[in-house]
């Protein structure tokens, strides 16, 4: 007789499982990377290619040669980490060879040392554009203007190749050289300088609302992060008017929308309760206006949820779940 | 809608027995009843190999504190008394019988009337639960005298009877209250007696919509029971999940439901009281749910207990589909895999769960990606993650400091978590062993 399975409660499982989250997750990245074509065009297109191409083939020949276990390219997180590395990079010629090194950085040593998805206590992606930041400063701050005129969703006319060099709206205050009045409607749908898949806060929040409704992410992180960068920066501008940015602008320019709602939600990287994930949020939102306004860099959410990270395991172990009956 | 308050999931409903009709289970020929069917010391057996026996007479005494009677659910004669190996693999002492036709103790009233006056005192209905043998039918098999013994200095406010049967697939309770909707009402009235509450609670999730109308117009005819709808969501039916959901009240860790002035006994249960109290019949069947996506037909069948899960199967389709992976004795959430399908049926079996080869192995485990649905599934507001973390180094006590003995075993967890770590086996472990921690510092 054909023998039967044996083993402990529950003898169900629920449809998640890892691969389906991290594929939701790069499905949500979809409307920003047809932004960052329709804007900065085939730069754009090859650059996510060669990132998503070399993130896979690194994990790939890690685990084949240096950790020799089973292949988890599967899984999707490799195609995510190299979305969103190309996410953070400058859409030009230059970059598309650059991101092969800011791939193996970021598969290498922000995923694969620590053992894998999961085991790594900062974002992947993160790694790999700040290491690329510190070691080519030029490229990384030399920013392609975005083709486009006007007519959303429609590819330029013009031809791809050939981009003007600008500046993103946050170097360009830094430096004191921002028109006095914001166009605000031309940052929301991203019509500024900047990193490739972070210029669109329309695109990057409809792949936001999807993960939202798919329980992927919580209102949580996002919200506490753009809202304590919205609020600290808006005191600041009320104190200041010609010295600091005015709120609506600072949250729409630079990453914050990219870092809040894909960065620092990663759930590896990210505290576990939901108390956990509000002080991540403050702190996430409060260092990167505090970099922007005080450091060197004009940009600092890379460098705030990096810091963030490296706090989460002691917000795992402050925060715990509200008990049954305690 | 009322529900409780933190955690749980919804798996799968598959309730695809609803409709099958309560049948009656033929007799099988030789019959292994086993001495612990309940939660506690095994009871001692009080005939000898060459006795006759009949059916309901009593062959196992209980003597220690927490112990249930057990009593014969077939006539015939001792063939011996020896231990048997129960569906799980486990030797358990039990009495053989040859069963020689169906002939009852005269005490027990077989006519299909229905007893509406009990003029029991609450000790006497207590007492007479004991000699019945009556546990409870939820699952957990606790003897239903002990619970209903209330210690002097607490008090009972509410009781609160679960039909929620939140399992997947089950679909006994569904079917008794369909079929003995009064008989279970008599049953609550005699338990709220025996309590001496106002109050008695039916819960009954809300994908049970003809179970609740026929048990709210019966329940109209007597006095103090309130049938209660509740939002579905697993695991209600858990003891302080349904406390909660219910009343609002909180079983602290470590506290008895009666802490809190509740007291909950299964609708199984109400309708086994019924028969014990009113009909002097004490525990000897049970309703089996027979059911399985890949079955031609789905039951649900009084089983007397000591029937074999094999006899059970042949009665029912005749042979296991040759897809079959894993046949599961109560629900797929709480349920326990049979690895002896020889072993006979006992008080605390609810059904036989047919799993498909399909959906009968695990899925491979990957790294946890600590996105905390284990956490948030945890009704109990556990962190299930950690205990794996902890219990895989063999750090046991820090487990037991982040209360791991809280775990109700629900399986939210593991059902939840899109990494497949085995999160349950790994907290069972570590419960096993922190209780042996405990219990070694005590010496």
């Amino acid at each position: 007789m054909k023998l039967l399975n044996v083993s402990g409660s529950p003898h169900v499982h629920s449809d998640e499982s890892t691969k389906k989250i991290m594929w939701r997750v790069n499905l949500a990245l979809v409307p920003a990377l047809i932004v960052a074509i329709a804007y900065f065009g085939l730069n754009a297109l090859l650059i996510s290619i060669v990132s998503v191409g070399s993130c896979i083939l690194f994990q790939w020949l890690i685990e084949k040669f240096i950790l020799k276990t089973k292949s988890t390219i599967c899984d999707g997180s490799a195609v995510v980490t190299g979305l969103l590395l190309a996410f953070n990079v400058p859409a030009t010629r230059e970059m598309i060879l650059l991101v092969i090194i800011a791939a193996l950085v970021a598969i290498g040593i922000g995923k694969m040392s620590f053992g894998g998805l999961g085991k790594n206590p900062f974002n992947p992606a993160l790694v790999g554009r700040v290491f690329m930041l510190i070691s080519f400063p030029v490229q990384m701050t030399t920013w392609p203007k975005p083709n486009f005129n006007g007519e959303f969703f429609s590819i330029a006319s013009t031809p791809t190749t050939d981009i003007t060099t600008g500046a993103t709206p946050l170097g360009l205050f830094k430096e004191g050289g921002l028109e006095a009045v914001p166009d605000i409607w031309h940052y929301f749908i991203g019509h500024m300088g900047g990193s490739l898949g972070e210029v669109s806060a329309l695109a990057i929040l409809i792949g936001a609302i999807y993960l939202l409704c798919r329980r992927i992410i919580s209102w949580h992180i996002p919200v506490t992060f753009i809202g304590t960068a919205f609020i600290f920066s808006g005191i600041l501008w009320l104190c200041d008017k010609t010295a600091f940015l005015d709120p609506v602008t600072t949250i729409l320019t630079g990453g914050i929308m990219l870092g809040a709602c894909f960065m620092a939600t990663d759930m590896v990287t990210s505290p576990m309760t939901k108390a956990g994930q509000l002080i991540f949020g403050f702190g996430c939102g409060l260092l990167t206006i505090i970099i922007r306004n005080w450091g060197n860099y004009p940009e600092g959410v890379s460098f705030a949820i990096l810091l963030m990270n490296a706090v989460t395991p002691l917000l795992n172990r402050w925060f715990k779940p509200k008990r049954f009956a305690v | 809608m009322k529900t409780f308050a933190m955690g749980g999931v919804h798996p799968e409903e598959n309730k695809i027995s609803t409709a099958a009709v309560i049948e009656e289970f033929p007799l099988p020929k030789t019959v292994a009843i086993l001495m612990n069917q309940h939660l506690g010391a095994p009871a001692t057996p009080c005939v000898a190999k060459g006795d006759k026996v009949k059916v309901g007479q009593l062959i196992g005494k209980a003597e220690a504190f927490m112990c249930a009677n057990v009593h014969s659910p077939f006539s015939g004669t001792v063939a011996k008394i020896d231990t048997c190996k129960d569906a799980f693999g486990l030797a358990k002492p039990a009495i053989y019988i040859t069963v020689e036709g169906d002939e009852w103790e005269e005490s027990i009233d077989r006519t299909p009337d229905i007893k509406r006056e009990c003029s029991l005192e609450p000790k006497e209905i207590v007492d007479k639960l004991k000699e019945m043998g009556v546990v409870g039918l939820g699952g957990a098999t606790f003897p239903t005298h002990i619970k209903y013994s209330i210690a002097p200095d607490k008090k009972a406010e509410y009781l609160i009877i679960n039909a929620v049967e939140c399992e997947p697939y089950l679909t006994s309770d569904h079917r008794v209250m369909m079929e003995h909707a009064e008989e279970i009402c008599i049953g609550v009235s005699i338990l709220r007696k025996a309590l001496g509450v106002p109050n008695a609670y039916i819960g009954i999730e809300n994908n049970k919509p003809e179970p609740i109308a026929v048990m709210k117009a019966m329940a109209a005819k007597f006095e103090g029971i309130i049938v209660e709808p509740l939002k579905v969501k697993y695991p209600q039916g858990a003891e302080k999940q349904l406390i909660n959901a219910i009343t609002g009240r909180c079983v602290p860790s470590g506290k008895l439901p009666i802490d809190v002035g509740c007291v909950v006994s299964n609708v199984g249960t109400s309708y086994a009281v019924y028969e014990a109290i009113q009909k002097n019949k004490p525990l000897i069947e049970n309703i089996l749910t027979v059911t399985g996506k890949k079955l031609e037909s789905q039951h649900n069948y009084h089983v007397r207990f000591g029937t074999t899960y094999n006899e059970i199967i042949a009665h029912a389709m005749g042979t296991l589909p040759e897809t079959t992976g894993k046949v599961i004795s109560g629900g797929p959430m709480m349920g326990k895999a049979v690895s002896n399908l020889d072993g006979p049926t006992t008080k605390g079996a609810s059904s036989v769960l047919v799993i498909d080869e399909s959906e009968a192995t695990r899925a491979e485990e990957s790294n946890c990606i600590r996105c905390g649905k284990c956490m948030n599934a945890c009704p109990m507001g556990l962190e299930p993650y950690l205990f794996s973390a902890l219990v895989k180094n063999r750090r046991i006590e820090e487990a037991g400091a982040h209360n791991i003995l809280d775990c109700i075993e629900c399986g939210c967890c593991f059902f939840s978590c899109p990494a497949n770590k085995p999160l349950l086996d790994e907290i069972r472990l570590g419960k096993n062993l922190y209780r042996g921690i405990l219990m070694a510092k005590k010496k």
